[in-house]
């Protein structure tokens, strides 16, 4: 079994840097680099992890098929990005949206260094120098100086 | 034989390390006890020595009677690999892990003489419980000298994917670091049982700390080089699963080398760097899960196993659990360190801190977070590089522009005013030469151009901060040179792994903005072009290797007419297990390479065969890996410091 799932892993990544194959490519390099860039933020569905520019699996050079079909259709990157989570889902995103539920994703990070530099703030704040001395321990403070002076 | 007399010392390990436990926390200040403790200590190393040994004679030897063996070995596989091969599975990795993980405990036992002894003895047995929970897990979970009941003719060989020399070199490395965090933890949980965290204690911490830090970069930075010409495993850094665990480990020991510094020179953040010391390792048994669960998908997983996972888990939730428990208990009751002004390098230190601590946040929960989000929306999702790239790169890019600020700001109250004016050189040369690059190179990329700047910066700002300690281009050159060979190597490694970063910077901004690629089918004689470089396939032929056969394409590259290299990217066909890789050439042109990779056979125009040629021009991409290893050496160079060193063997 884990063989068998070794080959397969194996398999899959064989050819890596699959999007470049000139069989695929379109003719107009402005459409072909704005596909290239697409193709870098579509996950592979049925790969470990990988982009579909990357994956030389079957269902990557489909869904690099319909990328590129649907730009020389006329259709914006959005649109494109719509089409494929229509059909696939958010799954299909490397790069999840910005919205509501992935709101804590996006600005957790943030959220967290604004704690922090709160944190060091109230703690500087806390340790300000001590009060000035009253008269009646300035005169302690005197004292005992001149005790270690003698 | 040998393989019985292994799993007996690993057995053996297992017991010694269960006494090292018991003699360390309860012995305390008794010597007897102690000194029993610390022998238990280097008995358990050489019984796991013991049994690597065995493990390593069974792949030498192709002793296919060994389970292990047999699944990951070949007689005809060429040796590097057999003994390399050792370590190439879960089992054998494991093992690996408990041979390192003993024998930090042993350096504790044999070079730590200096400690207080109640603080040795309690690390010590923190470290054997360490050992217990491993141990026990490597002997009746994933034993890996267990025999077969029939032993096969021939093994079944390692994944070609492995056989190569990087994986001789870059899993002990990280192994080291990952490990070597399991020491700062020991020493964590005992200054909390004993209560007392000071200065003398982050003087202890701060060694092994260095040691695992740079032992875990030059691990990552070997796997990402391997990653990088390995087709498939998606270029030097692609937000892996499996590579960000090894990375979160390295940020916190990052942060944590910091803010050690500061309980150390000022006894503040005590209790911030004991969180952090117990983080590390926590970190590091996070890796260990998620790589050998399959919780998570990876190109770069073993071969998974859901029932190790939950044993892996298990060790990860009761050893730091419990430690974090005690955390809670008793930092409260921690002295309060040294006060500091808000314009001082505690402050900064404290900035880059939250910073390192926020990215390292980022990074786990974005690798974590598919889970999270599947279990409470029930629909799967994906986090990938472009979220990892942005939100770690805004992160890191702030810490780089108060990095060069840290080391020319005075402890406890500094003024940033100054620092800004010792530092306007360095500010003038990060901004030229990021114009200078926006200009000069196509296509033009403001981003990245503010990446090289911010690497310059780096860079430049190491440069001040020697200038300006030795009083360079001011004072005359005898006094120069006096406070040049006086200056102490704890501060050369400092300056030399921040230069590093800068270095790394400049290759990782360069390699992914201004790569050049170019893919085309090709007959014998026929040409592609990559940027300014004809590429002309010349001939393409078999090769007979030790335990493959190969095609091997034989190319030239040129450059206006004059010839630059000769790569011969291979094709490989791997008969054991009947899987075929890929053998990229790499040529290097100063700090850039040129990568070529040999693709399938097809059709040609004439119904010549073709051959498929990718070819990369990645520009400074060597700088990638110098960085790290600069570093590295920084904090080798920090950890040969006569301070530290002599520091150890003194009482507080």
């Amino acid at each position: 079994m884990k063989a068998r799932l070794l080959i397969i892993v194996a398999a899959l990544m064989l050819m890596a840097g699959a999007a470049s194959d000139p069989s695929e490519r379109l003719p107009d390099p402005a459409q072909e680099a704005r596909a290239r860039t697409l193709f870098t933020q579509i996950r592979c569905l049925v790969c470990q992890n990988e982009s579909i520019d990357d994956s030389d699996a079957e269902l990557a050079g489909d869904l690099r098929k319909v990328v590129r079909e649907q730009i020389v259709a006329g259709r914006s990157d959005a649109e494109v990005k719509a089409f494929l989570t229509d059909r696939y889902g958010e799954f299909v995103l490397l790069k999840p949206r910005f919205n509501p539920a992935n709101a804590v994703l996006w600005l957790g990070p943030f959220l967290a260094v604004i704690a922090g530099l709160a944190l060091l703030l109230a703690r500087l704040r806390r340790r300000e120098p001590a009060q000035a001395l009253t008269r009646d321990e300035e005169t302690r403070l005197a004292a005992l100086l001149d005790d270690e002076s003698t | 034989m040998t393989a019985e007399l292994g799993a007996f010392a690993l057995a053996l390990a297992l017991a010694l390390s269960l006494a090292q436990a018991a003699l360390g926390l309860f012995g305390g200040r008794r010597p007897m006890l102690a000194g029993a403790g610390e022998g238990a200590a280097i008995g358990a190393f050489l019984g796991v020595a013991a049994a690597f040994a065995a493990l390593v004679t069974a792949f030498v030897t192709s002793d296919f009677s060994v389970a292990n063996v047999a699944a990951n070995s070949h007689t005809a596989k060429p040796m590097l690999y057999k003994l390399a091969g050792t370590w190439g599975s879960h089992e054998g990795s494991m093992l690996l892990w408990c041979l390192i993980l003993t024998g930090y405990g042993a350096a504790v036992a044999g070079f730590g003489k200096g400690l207080p002894a109640g603080l040795k003895s309690r690390a010590l047995g923190v470290q054997g419980l360490l050992g217990v929970l491993f141990l026990a897990y490597t002997v009746f979970a994933s034993n890996p000298l267990a025999r077969v009941a029939t032993p096969p003719i021939e093994g079944r060989s390692l994944n070609p994917l492995l056989q190569d020399p990087a994986l001789a070199f870059h899993p002990p490395f990280l192994y080291l670091g990952y490990v070597g965090f399991s020491v700062v933890f020991s020493f964590a949980v005992a200054a909390l049982i004993e209560g007392r965290v000071d200065a003398a204690w982050a003087r202890w911490v701060r060694p092994w700390t260095l040691a695992a830090w740079s032992f875990l970069t030059i691990g990552i930075a070997l796997g990402s080089f391997w990653a990088y010409y390995e087709l498939g495993w998606g270029g030097w850094w692609f937000w892996d699963p499996v590579e960000n665990a090894s990375f979160m480990p390295w940020l916190v020991g990052a942060a944590l080398l910091h803010s050690a510094i500061v309980t150390e020179k000022r006894g503040a953040l005590s209790g911030w760097t004991l969180f952090l010391a117990l983080a590390a390792f926590t970190f590091s048994m996070l890796g260990a899960f998620l790589v050998r669960s399959g919780v998570l998908t990876s190109v770069h997983a073993f071969a998974v196993d859901p029932t190790r996972g939950v044993l892996l888990l298990s060790i990860l939730g009761v050893s730091s659990g419990a430690a974090f428990a005690l955390f809670a208990w008793r930092s409260p009751a921690l002295a309060p360190g040294g006060v500091f002004a808000p314009a001082s390098r505690e402050s900064l230190i404290v900035i880059n801190n939250i910073l390192l601590t926020a990215s390292t946040g980022a990074v786990m929960f974005g690798t974590l977070y598919p889970l999270i989000y599947e279990a409470f929306a029930g629909a799967p999702i994906t986090v990938g590089p472009p979220y990892f790239n942005l939100v770690f790169g805004v992160l890191m890019g702030l810490a780089m522009l108060i990095l060069p600020f840290g080391p020319l700001t005075a402890w406890k109250r500094g003024n940033l005013v100054d620092s800004a004016a010792q530092l306007r050189i360095a500010g003038v040369v990060a901004v030229l030469v990021g114009f200078l690059i926006f200009g000069l190179m196509s296509p033009r990329k403001a981003l990245a151009s503010g990446g090289v700047a911010l690497g310059a910066w780096v860079i430049a700002g190491a440069v001040v901060e020697i200038i300006q300690r030795t009083r360079a281009f001011k004072a005359p050159w005898p006094e120069v040179r006096r406070r040049l060979t006086g200056l102490p190597r704890g501060s050369w490694g400092m300056t030399l792994a921040h230069a590093g970063l800068g270095v790394f910077i400049l290759g990782a901004c360069f390699e992914t903005a201004w790569k050049v690629e170019a893919a085309e089918a090709l007959s014998v004689g026929g040409q592609l072009r990559l940027g300014g470089f004809e590429l002309t396939l010349k001939e393409v032929g078999t090769v007979d290797g030790p335990n493959y056969i190969a095609e091997r394409g034989q190319l030239t590259v040129t450059r206006a007419g004059r010839s630059v290299c000769a790569p011969a990217p291979e094709r490989r066909f791997y008969p054991a297990g009947k899987q075929s890789t890929s053998e990229v050439a790499l040529c290097n042109l100063g700090f850039s390479q040129v990568y070529t990779v040999l693709g399938e056979r097809r059709a040609g125009v004439n119904g010549e065969p073709a051959w498929l040629v990718r070819s990369y021009y990645n520009p400074w991409v060597q700088l990638i890996y110098l960085g790290p290893l600069l570093m590295a050496l920084g904090g080798l160079l920090s950890l040969s410091d006569r301070r530290l060193r002599f520091a150890v063997g003194r009482k507080p």
